[in-house]
């Protein structure tokens, strides 16, 4: 093309010339519509599995529902070879694992995060940070084998006797390592993880001006922490310790395989229990009667409630935190 | 600075000081148990991987776990077949038409069924798949594995094709380009190393998933003949090991650790690079 072309813009045609169309260009109405539709069609499977859980689990209960009513919650009577079903054991179990083993992860996940956000030096954060990712893509199972086969042994020789000396309701009983005790230590170093990374993420979506203008005005690092940061992100940080909790509740094998797998409510933490998921795991593929397996499915149908219940309202915690804090550096 | 104002400060220097501290304690705690397990697993693993251990099936002295890992491997990649193309779909759907109802509700309960303990989805696939069938199998529990995926890969797609500049969108329309082409060959293509990243992580995470597998592949002492066969699997025999008494299973148990671990790993080592090299743009 000739400078002069250039100069005078020739008129374009309102449709392009045949030559520069590409296949299935007139077309594409009906090929949007298709793309879509398979789109809507796999998002929508995504959407129903979730629905189907729930409708699927409450169907294979619906017997045990029928037989036990309100009793298989508030009885702990455990006796599949009698058809006798109360969950009000695992119940506890979970809420004893879960709640000892937040206690232990709550106050170290947050000082991870606070180390990776605020406190500490630069240089370190980075590799801190893949280390305890790594620490949450060990599996499950691994765990299991580990608590089972160093850890159980070290509480039962060394950690139990000294807690013994204490006293007390939670630390008496049999000493055997699994246990309660055993079950909510690996049940803390799984739930870490999680706490410190969504919690790092909380406090890093902390706008950068509130810090410096605390530091500005002569705030150390653990001021601005204390007086801009968390006040900031209280919000997120509760939502990140619910989502620990519901991995605690749903956290399976490394818990069967450690927490003693006996159907008794007990406060101390040396007793063998049982939890919700665990129970499940052991029992359901050798599950005897039709009865049984609902009567398991019913534990699962509560694990679902409480597991969904837990994430939903984590989940609106931690988007309002991090939606606030976009808005405030907007 | 007036002497109040300086022991006032020194005070608080102090506490601070005392402050990062606490918080490096913390991090010297979540780390023991890492570099606890990890020592266990690669000294015990490595004392009793043997060759026999890849090439003999599951039985008693002597015995490996070949049908296990043969096991492992067929689950992953058929549960990958199934959950990582619909998985795409659905998190390419969620970013193209981000602001729909169904976008919004979808990507909240992803985000939920992600939170679901995975055994509730071999309760699901149990009763759906399993009591269809009248048998445990392969193929359920790859079923129950493409579950445990879809929502991780449709929220990782989601994430990275949202991030995609709407720029880039508005050439391809502009030059003449339909939505669907669009969505596959500009911003698909564009966000395909995160993609591709976020799916060996979805992989890795399922190479470990044992829970889902207890009653749906279940287990098998013998290699199975097709995808109809209950099979047995690296995971779900760790856990069978780890609940007897017998000194010699634990062994493989620890062998079985080691290998599961180094394949998780490496699939996230691998998928960090993915992502590192993605910058030309």
């Amino acid at each position: 093309m000739t400078q002069r072309a250039l100069a005078t813009p020739p008129r374009l045609p309102p449709q392009p010339p045949r030559s520069l169309r590409f296949a299935g260009m007139g077309k594409s109405g009906s090929a949007d519509r298709t793309f879509g539709a398979l789109g809507a069609g796999a998002a929508g499977a995504l959407g129903l599995v979730l629905i189907g859980v729930a409708v699927s689990v409450a169907r294979i209960a619906w017997p045990s529902i029928q037989a036990s009513g309100f009793s298989f919650v508030t009885t702990s009577v455990w006796d599949p070879s009698r058809g006798v079903f109360g969950a009000l054991a695992f119940v506890w179990g979970t809420i004893l694992t879960s709640t000892v083993a937040l206690i232990l992860a709550v106050p170290i996940g947050l000082g991870v995060a606070l180390f990776l956000t605020d406190l500490g030096p630069p240089h370190l954060r980075k590799p801190v940070s893949s280390l305890v990712e790594l620490l949450a893509a060990i599996p499950s199972v691994v765990y299991g084998l580990w608590a089972a086969l160093v850890l159980a042994p070290i509480l039962r020789t060394t950690v139990q006797p000294a807690l013994a000396k204490i006293g007390g309701p939670l630390f008496r009983g049999p000493n055997v390592g699994f246990g309660i005790l055993c079950a909510s230590l690996v049940l803390a170093i799984m739930l870490l993880p999680t706490i410190a990374s969504v919690s790092r993420d909380v406090l890093r979506a902390v706008p950068a001006e509130l810090r410096e203008g605390a530091l500005a005005l002569g705030a150390t690092p653990w001021d601005a922490v204390r007086l801009v940061v968390l006040p900031h992100a209280r919000h997120g940080v509760f939502g990140a310790i619910l989502l620990g909790v519901g991995r605690a509740v749903g956290e399976t094998m490394a818990v069967a395989a450690v927490v003693g797998s006996r159907a008794d409510i007990s406060p101390s933490l040396f007793a063998p229990g049982y939890t919700m998921s665990s129970v499940i795991a052991n029992e359901f593929p050798v599950a005897s009667s039709e009865l049984h397996i609902a009567a398991l499915a019913e534990v699962g149908l509560l694990l679902f409630v409480i597991t969904v219940a837990f994430n939903v309202a984590a989940r609106i915690l931690v988007a309002r935190s991090n939606k606030s804090a976009a808005g405030a550096q907007a | 600075m007036t002497p109040e104002l300086e022991s006032a400060y020194s005070g608080r220097k102090l506490a601070s000081r005392f402050a990062t501290g606490a918080s490096s304690v913390a991090v010297v705690l979540a780390l023991l148990p890492l570099v606890a397990v990890f020592a266990y697993v690669v000294s015990r693993g490595a004392r009793a991987i043997s060759i026999p251990f890849f090439v003999e099936p599951i039985g008693e002295r002597g015995a490996g776990m070949a049908n296990a890992i043969v096991g492992t491997i067929q689950l992953v990649f058929l549960a990958s077949a199934m959950g990582i193309p619909l998985g795409i779909m659905a998190g390419l759907y969620l970013a193209e038409y981000k602001a729909t109802r169904l976008a919004r509700a979808v990507r909240f309960s992803a985000d939920v069924l992600a939170g679901v303990p995975s055994i509730l989805v071999g309760v699901v696939v149990y009763a759906v798949v399993v009591v269809w069938m009248k048998q445990f199998s392969a193929f359920a529990g790859a079923a129950a594995l493409a579950i445990v995926m879809l929502p991780l890969v449709a929220r990782t797609t989601d994430e990275l094709a949202r991030a995609v500049p709407d720029s880039l969108r508005e050439a391809a329309l502009a030059l003449g380009a339909s939505r669907w082409r669009t969505a596959l060959f500009v911003v698909l293509r564009t966000a395909a190393p995160g993609i591709r990243s976020g799916c060996l992580l979805a992989v890795a995470r399922v190479c470990g998933e044992t829970a889902p597998l207890l009653f749906t592949a279940y287990n098998n002492r013998f290699y199975n003949d097709s995808l109809l066969d209950p099979t047995s699997t690296l995971q779900v025999q760790i856990f069978t090991y780890t609940m007897t008494p017998n000194d010699d299973w634990h062994a493989q148990a620890w062998a079985a650790a080691l290998v599961l671990v180094a394949i998780v790993i490496v699939l996230g080592v691998v998928a960090r690079r993915l992502l590192d090299e993605k910058v030309p743009g």
